[in-house]
């Protein structure tokens, strides 16, 4: 399926990514990964770490209900493959993030802009990784 | 005032989000499909969070200590090992294979799909994954 090139709309969102990151940073001091926030709310260490993490979420989660408010309509969101693919991506995702201790918040965003060496490692990894994924899926297997 | 600013630093990050494209899984498998349907946009959100975030995380530093207090937690970890390298290829797999990673499904929540809730339920499923491999094989996979 193809999807439109939005360079100016992505450039702007990905500041507003950066936006959030660094304003997580300035008042909780606090990385933005996405991996990290989840992972305290599975496993709670205690109920102050907890608090910030769950009003974080419920922030973004507001995020498309807010969008649709003011634009009218929600953002686009298109499921390429069948729901046995999304859980099996979900069980991996979760298993490699937690494992190599970020994703593409944590390491892509957070690590690549302190300059972190193993954020500088982690990312080309899993962009690599992706991107023969979605060949072998795509063109290999069809699809 | 701490957790209304978590909120608010949430809604932010998933505002860039959603306007970035990043939370649409055609979206994304596209930025990687460079032999079929490539759409470089995600190269542009990389772009505009990394550049808010280089600078915004110098600036944020300057200070002693984040506005609510506490200190800033940054990993400071340098040790290049298998765990990061492998978790990290196995993030990209699971990313490749569907197209959602944790930063982009969070917000998605708020469209209210099916799939989203599906996706998540599955990557906390990746975590527990995780906690039972390291009571098998400690050495390997434990922090």
């Amino acid at each position: 399926m193809e999807t439109a090139f939005t360079p100016f709309a992505s450039f702007g969102g990905g500041m507003g990514i950066g936006l959030g990151t660094v304003l997580l940073m300035l008042g909780l001091g606090r990385i933005f990964g996405a991996t990290g926030i989840m992972s305290g709310l599975v496993f709670v260490e205690n109920r102050d770490e907890l608090a910030w993490r769950v009003a974080l979420v419920i922030g973004m989660v507001m995020a498309p209900g807010l969008i649709f408010v003011v634009t009218g309509t929600m953002p686009a969101l298109t499921v390429t493959v069948s729901p046995v693919m999304v859980v099996i991506s979900g069980v991996i995702v979760g298993l490699g993030a937690s494992l190599g201790s970020g994703c593409t918040s944590g390491h892509g965003v957070c690590g690549l802009s302190r300059l972190s060496v193993r954020s500088i490692v982690a990312v080309p990894t899993f962009m690599a990784t992706a991107a023969i994924t979605v060949f072998v899926m795509r063109h290999v297997f069809g699809g | 005032m701490k957790l209304i600013f978590a909120l608010f630093t949430g809604l932010v990050f998933g505002i860039g989000m959603a306007f970035s494209g990043m939370m649409d899984p055609a979206k994304v498998l596209n930025f990687f499909d460079v032999a079929g349907t490539w759409d470089p946009s995600l190269a542009f959100v990389m772009g505009g969070a990394l550049l808010v975030t280089f600078f915004g995380y110098k600036l944020v530093w300057r200070r002693n200590a984040p506005l609510f207090g506490g200190r800033f937690h940054v990993p400071s970890g340098t040790v290049i090992d298998a765990k990061l390298i492998g978790g990290s290829a196995l993030f990209g797999i699971g990313w490749g294979i569907a197209g959602f990673c944790p930063g982009g499904a969070i917000p998605a929540l708020g469209t209210g799909r099916w799939e989203v809730v599906l996706f998540l339920i599955a990557v906390v499923g990746g975590f527990y994954l995780r906690r039972l491999l390291a009571s098998v094989a400690p050495a390997q996979v434990k922090q």
